[in-house]
């Protein structure tokens, strides 16, 4: 955990970091998952540089809060916050996806300090974080187990089991964030396979309900603050997102679900992203596509 | 008649101990706790236990969540629903991971008997294999599974082990030297060898019995750990004996018999027969009826190790 507690303002701000590294990362990779890394960066900022319990000098401290990231594509995001963190330098950001890079594709768990699951085959990320959650139980452990899955991802049978094992073991410091940004690969999901009501699924699997406006920083942290408070069951927030947040070329764009902006879009984007002289401390130089 | 002892009872007690010994030790079942004897551990561990319902990939997943933070978790179900349904969380949360998940699978094989296809696992030796950092283990008895039970929670990695329904006969009476990874040679032989595992280790004893009064010698292979395979092991036997069947309650496809010749062909290509299951599914029936018309026996056996000697 950072010394100072950061303001809603400086979260913003870093919230906006995440964004810059997103856009300039996987534009230099030449792939990965903009949109998806995008709708979450906000989220991100808050459970990092607030709310999350950790220690990026001691990856592995027993009592840290868990995160994981289940919608594994969104490795973007995680690999921004980790290196803003400190657990690892900057720079290595602009190796995303590279061959004898730590960042991979999808987040693994072995070779990329902070990383806390190996994901990315949707689906499995909640089950994972129960079973941390059960771990911490059982050694009377107070940690808090965060996960974030994506709304096409609630498509999998597997959140479903997990969802009920969740709330039939209570587990209260299990608290899911969902990044409903309403897109999946193949278009809107209330297209594709429809969720609705999301809100009402959950309730009815025995979890405690939050909904938030997944870019208000405010109101992301008041929400895990309720979060944090609920006993004897699981708390999900729902959280109301754009895809491609922060380039507006890439909101609500299926285009970037899984494809890199290209040279001119990724200067576009950082354009748009970095709207204070503060944000061109972080001093990552991102050269784009070859 | 002869004596038989319960592979599920040996491993419901094995664990048992060990979770008298090391409380990190955890067990998950999907709704079949009965069946593969983990009731022992529930009823004095009740607060180590998790009953995970009929949801077997969120099972595993779960089992991976608390290997990541150091607890040591044995999932046990039925082999099929073990690794069939659960083949993508063992492959990302288990062996990408290289998480400390241990999967005792009971029900292996066809003598599952009269449940029928749905519940015989016939590929599970095949799909486990295909898994990097896994080790894949077959018990032959009571013995060979308190020692391989007690062997998986000292290894550190993902671990599959297979135990069969009914009751088998006895291999190791007194003890079993069982060490991951490397065969017992269970008996001398130099006119052909028998590598077998689990249930077919029993038959693979009748045939080289059998064998013995026409005059031909077979040294046998208790090949428990498939994976990693006692690559020395077999490399020695095709140098000393020149001639060697495989043996598996198991789909030829992927299994044992595949593993095994990998190694003999690379090394030194010496005659091969394989008993095992032949590209079908099996059907209900009692036990031994099946193992006699899917071809899983003693006889079979024997035949294999006459063509393969003959083919010297």
């Amino acid at each position: 955990m950072t010394e100072e507690t950061l303001s809603v303002s400086e979260l913003q701000g870093k919230a906006r970091c995440l964004r810059c590294h997103i856009i300039g990362m996987t534009a230099t990779a030449g792939s990965g998952h903009p949109g998806g890394s995008l709708s979450a960066a906000d989220i991100v900022a808050a459970l990092y540089f607030r709310v999350l319990r950790h220690n990026p000098h001691n990856p592995q401290w027993e009592d840290r809060d868990r995160f994981v990231l289940s919608k594994g594509h969104a490795a973007p995001v995680l690999y921004a916050a980790l290196a803003e963190s400190g657990y690892f330098p900057r720079e290595l950001l602009r190796s995303l996806r590279c061959c004898d890079s730590p960042l991979q594709g999808h987040p693994e768990m072995h070779h990329l300090p902070g990383v806390e699951a190996s994901t990315g085959s949707l689906g499995q990320g909640l089950s994972i974080a129960n079973g941390m959650a059960l771990a911490g139980r059982l050694d009377g452990r107070g940690y808090s187990v965060y996960v974030l899955l994506g709304d096409g991802e609630l498509d999998e049978g597997q959140v479903w089991e997990a969802a009920m094992a969740a709330a039939h073991y209570d587990l209260d410091h299990v608290t899911a964030i969902l990044d409903r940004n309403r897109q999946q690969i193949d278009g809107w999901t209330e297209d594709v396979m429809s969720l609705e009501p999301l809100a009402d699924k959950w309730r009815a699997f025995g979890w405690y309900v939050l909904e938030t406006n997944g870019h208000n920083m405010e109101a992301i942290l008041e929400a895990l603050a309720t979060a944090r408070m609920v006993k004897g069951q699981p708390s999900i927030i729902i959280a109301h997102t754009t895809k491609g947040k922060g380039a507006s070329f890439m909101e609500d764009n299926l285009r970037f679900h899984g494809n890199a902006p290209d040279r001119e879009e990724m200067a576009r984007g950082l354009g748009e992203v970095r709207t204070e002289e503060r944000c061109k401390v972080c001093g990552v130089d991102y050269p784009g596509p070859c | 008649m002869t004596e038989l002892v319960s592979i599920r009872d040996a491993y419901g007690r094995t664990i048992l101990e060990l979770g008298r010994e090391n409380e990190d030790i955890v067990v998950l079942d999907a709704d079949l706790s009965s069946s593969t004897k983990t009731t022992l551990f529930a009823a004095e561990f009740p607060e180590r236990h998790f009953q995970m319902g009929i949801a077997e990939a969120n099972m595993i997943g779960t089992a991976a969540g608390l290997a990541s933070c150091g607890k040591i978790p044995f999932a046990s179900t039925f082999a099929v629903f073990a690794t069939c349904r659960t083949f993508d969380q063992l492959r990302m949360s288990v062996a990408y991971s290289n998480l400390n998940v241990k999967v005792v699978a009971t029900h292996g094989g066809i003598s599952v008997g009269e449940d029928g296809a749905s519940h015989h696992a016939i590929e599970d030796i095949a799909l486990t294999c295909a898994l990097p950092n896994f080790t894949v283990i077959v018990v032959a008895d009571a013995t060979e599974t308190e020692q391989a039970i007690r062997a998986a929670a000292e290894h550190r990695g993902p671990t599959y082990v297979r135990l069969t329904r009914p009751s088998v006969p006895i291999i190791y009476r007194e003890r079993c030297d069982f060490v991951i990874g490397k065969a017992i040679r269970l008996r001398e032989g130099k006119d052909a060898t028998i590598v077998a595992n689990g249930l077919m280790l029993s038959r693979a004893l009748e045939a080289a019995r059998l064998l013995a009064t026409e005059g031909i010698s077979t040294r046998i292979l208790d090949m428990h750990t498939v994976k990693p395979l006692d690559k020395q092991a077999v490399q020695e036997a095709a140098a000393d004996t020149g001639a060697i069947v495989t043996a598996e309650e198991h789909l030829l496809h992927g299994g044992l018999g595949s593993v095994v010749a990998q190694t003999v062909v690379e090394h030194r290509a010496v005659p091969m027969r394989f008993v095992a299951i032949r590209d079908q599914y099996a059907r209900s029936g009692k036990p031994e009826e099946l193992l006699e018309l899917y071809g899983l026996t003693s006889q079979a056996i024997a035949n294999a190790v006459r063509q393969v000697v003959s083919e010297k």
